[in-house]
């Protein structure tokens, strides 16, 4: 029997040669990117067979329910908009109030859905969810990384914008288990990309990441030095991106076709062509000075002249929200302009000129983008996807991005975790109740900055009961909020006088609740049970693998304290569990971990016993780390 | 130096069975010594957490440091790949890291936890009215002097004596503890806090002023 013996600390796994390869994805508004890093130090953008690194995030669904991804899925906007969805990270838990329409126009057909109160969008026919056609977009992703690396690609790093809250942070992890990929850990793209830059050491000090992509913007300002990612501060809004600039360029040109056609609504498929060309003429104003585009609502065309100088008028709100967004981050990291060392781009729309200038202008220094802005992100994931399957000593210290708290009397809302604060973080708040006799609360959770709740955003409802009957304000309820280090949130709550805890079902206000996800899942994957069954059974056997290595090193300290009857005995039960993890009997591994629990019960006795008198010796038992230098 | 002791008396470990070996291991170790399993967080002080010496003066330097360090070995991405129960407590134990992180890096949240931790209970949320009457002059005169100010510089004048005065009286501070006068660090605990806030308000006010002209 041959087991490993690890140092604490390192990230062992059994095997781990053997285990699909960790990729990096950035999955974005307008595309997204993979990436691959095999030595956590250098990573590669994977590219599709003709060269090409960015995946456009656009989906075509067609009506014998085929679906296409990228180019491809662009490319029929011009014939079918109806049957693709683009830029849907947006959507992503959100609600339909929240689809931007174009003058009066929904890009999308928005289905209003019973079960959860996530937006659905009817597409060729189907009634699909923003988690569903982001899965197909990973998938996509996910098959361009095999056929590149001629592996199986299972687990990743998928990056996410800072300021997501908490609906947007699910529904990503969601759509990337519908697409079959586990999660090794959601990152912040800001983040990722100051990994991207920060990992060889050749920056040290305060750095800003100043982050405009499609959909989203996020500033974040970190500390760097020796491998260590220290976020002081993040701040963005979720939805403020390229895309916001398109609008008001199609909204432009819409204006001018008016004066010169008769007017009428748009169609959905006219929004979508519209802002597609719209796009096409901010990105060509980028590189030359003016240009021409073509209009056409249903057989009326018109062509209107862009310049840049106009274009910029026109993305100047946009950017001077930006730059007030800047300026809130760096009062809230508590640092001056002049001591951040330098920022770096990232995000498709600082190709802008005038995004380039503006970000000049306020830190007063050439903004950095060695890296090319579309890929820095993915490569930020894959270095980390790295770190985390191989072991590694870089650090990634985030924070929370939004305040989290709670709906209380006369809807004004009681912060429990304030925005900024380092994760994994836990904080709890005392509530009690307003009317004698009592029994439930109904606990309301939000995420925001505003006083009042139905400025902020809700993230959840749940009902806590069984408070024991008391005058108003006797009960003690003490909720407490928990933040991963995936940036995700879990509520608890208690009664502190009983102590009794209450198991709450928390309703998603903008998710999809575990029922329609388990249906989605198995709808979705072919091989569904196939792939949960082997997932079950990977996790038995890691975890009867770990309780032999534990005996193991049990065994080869304190061995001495056995007679050989009882080392008999656990070895063979040893032998045992070393028989079944090398079957695919998920229930042999069970009963053989728990015979080895059984058959070690004495000595794990024995071993106490001798330990406590060893310490009564004055003898050291281990040792504890203090200082490090 | 009259330094404070920590609860925990440091020549007679006391022992927990590791949840993975069962064998015994030191309630401070991090990792089993013989398994090497990660344990949970114990419920050790700040101070102690981070393997600081209890005393009120502390080195940004050397507890970033610490910090860091202790992050490196427990955070959650050391353990991506590991059982959920290994998981749990490593984002138990960072948990716990950053709660003492940001405790003490605070100069006005490390005081008061320290004046807790002896028995002087103080609750800054509920002091919203100065009782002190020479505290009381001196804010009231800063922000007179504030509310006037018409340019950034005089402005930033204010600002750096409101960061000097903040400076000094955390090296006040400091002193109160090392000579177990809680009283004295109590009072100072509110000038502080006071003083921190007119920094922030006197920052505002400049980069306001900046803008305007």
């Amino acid at each position: 029997m041959l087991f490993q013996i690890h140092e604490p600390g390192e990230t062992p796994l059994p095997h781990e040669s053997d285990r699909p390869v960790a990729v990096g994805i950035d999955l974005g508004t307008t595309n997204s990117v993979v990436a691959i890093s095999e030595d956590a130090l250098t990573a590669t953008v994977l590219a599709d067979s003709d060269g090409h690194k960015l995946l456009p995030s656009v989906v075509y669904y067609g009506t014998d329910g085929s679906v296409v991804v990228g180019d491809q899925a662009r490319y029929k906007i011009l014939d079918v908009p109806d049957q693709v969805v683009s830029s849907i990270k947006r959507l992503m838990g959100r609600g339909g109030e929240d689809v931007k329409s174009l003058a009066g126009a929904l890009p999308y057909t928005v289905e209003p859905s019973e079960t959860s109160g996530m937006v659905h969008l009817k597409v060729a026919g189907r009634v699909l969810s923003p988690v569903e056609i982001s899965a197909d977009i990973l998938r996509a992703i996910k098959a361009r990384a095999e056929t590149a690396l001629d592996k199986k690609v299972e687990r990743a790093v998928i990056t996410v914008p800072a300021y997501f809250d908490d609906s947007a942070r699910t529904a990503t992890r969601d759509a990337a288990r519908l697409a079959g990929i586990e999660v090794l850990r959601l990152v912040n793209e800001p983040t990722a990309a100051a990994l991207a830059y920060g990992l060889d050491n050749s920056v040290e000090g305060l750095y800003a990441v100043y982050d405009l992509g499609g959909g989203t913007f996020d500033v974040s300002i970190l500390r760097m030095e020796k491998g260590v990612f220290q976020v002081k501060a993040t701040g963005g809004d979720a939805a403020l991106g390229g895309d916001d600039i398109d609008h008001a360029v199609a909204e432009y040109f819409l204006d001018l076709h008016a004066k010169s056609c008769s007017t009428r609504a748009l169609t959905a498929g006219e929004a979508k062509q519209t802002l597609a060309m719209a796009r096409q003429a901010k990105e060509c104003l980028s590189r030359q000075a003016e240009g021409q585009w073509r209009v056409e609502v249903g057989p009326e065309t018109s062509m209107h002249k862009l310049n840049r100088a106009t274009l910029e008028k026109l993305a100047a709100p946009f950017i001077a929200r930006t730059v007030s967004i800047c300026k809130g981050v760096i009062e809230d990291a508590g640092v001056d302009v002049g001591d951040i060392r330098g920022v770096v781009l990232v995000g498709g729309a600082t190709r802008m000129p005038a995004v380039r200038k503006a970000v000049q202008d306020l830190f007063d220094k050439e903004p950095l983008s060695d890296i090319n802005p579309d890929e820095v992100v993915a490569v930020g994931a894959a270095l980390q996807a790295a770190a985390l399957t191989q072991g590694s000593d870089t650090l990634l210290l985030d924070v929370t991005p939004l305040s989290l708290g709670i709906e209380t009397v006369g809807g004004i809302v009681e912060k429990v975790i304030p925005r900024n604060q380092p994760i994994p973080v836990a904080m709890a708040q005392e509530f009690t109740t307003y009317q004698d006799g009592q029994t439930a609360m109904s606990i309301h959770v939000v995420q925001g900055e505003r006083e009042m709740v139905d400025q902020c955003r809700s993230l959840a409802r749940f009902v806590l009961q069984g408070i024991p009957p008391l005058v108003a304000g006797a009960a003690r309820i003490r909720v407490t909020f928990a933040v991963d280090a995936d940036g995700l949130l879990t509520v608890s709550a208690m009664e502190t006088t009983t102590g009794a805890e209450q198991q709450v079902a928390v309703k998603p206000s903008y998710g999809l609740d575990e029922e329609e996800m388990a249906k989605m899942l198995r709808a979705a994957l072919e091989h569904g049970r196939e792939d949960m069954a082997q997932r079950v059974l990977a996790e038995s056997v890691v975890e009867a693998k770990r309780s032999a290595l534990a005996v193991q090193a049990a065994l080869g300290v304190d061995g001495h304290l056995l007679s050989d009857q009882e080392r008999q005995g656990i070895e063979d039960a040893l032998a045992r569990v070393e028989a079944a993890v090398q079957t695919t009997d998920r229930d042999a591994v069970i009963a053989a971990a728990e015979n080895l629990e059984a058959a070690t019960k004495g000595f794990a006795e024995k071993r106490m016993d001798h330990g406590i008198r060893k310490a009564l010796a004055g003898l050291a038992v281990g040792d504890v780390e203090r200082t490090f230098e | 130096m009259a330094s404070l002791s920590t609860s925990e008396n440091r020549s007679t470990p006391s022992l927990n069975p590791c949840w993975s070996c069962k064998g015994p291991v030191d309630k401070r170790a991090l990792f089993c010594s013989v398994c090497g399993a990660v344990q949970g967080p114990n419920d050790t002080d700040h101070f102690t957490r981070l393997g600081l010496p209890m005393d009120y003066h502390v080195p940004p330097d050397h507890l970033d440091r610490q910090y860091f360090g202790f992050q490196r070995r427990m955070h959650p991405d050391r353990f991506a790949a590991k059982s959920p129960k290994e998981k749990a407590l490593s984002q138990a134990q960072a948990t716990a890291l950053n709660d003492a992180y940001e405790t003490l890096t605070d100069p006005v949240k490390r005081a008061v936890y320290l004046l807790n931790h002896v028995g002087h209970v103080i609750d800054l949320h509920g002091a919203s009215t100065i009782t002190d009457p020479v505290l009381l002059m001196e804010q009231l005169e800063m922000r007179e002097v504030l509310a006037e100010a018409e340019t950034p510089e005089q402005a930033a004048g204010l600002l750096s004596k409101a960061e000097h005065d903040a400076h000094q009286c955390q090296h006040d501070m400091a002193h109160a503890f090392q000579h177990g006068d809680y009283a004295e660090a109590a009072r100072l605990v509110l000038r502080l806090k006071y003083l921190q806030k007119l920094v922030e308000d006197a920052k505002s006010r400049k980069s306001r002023l900046a803008k305007g002209s």
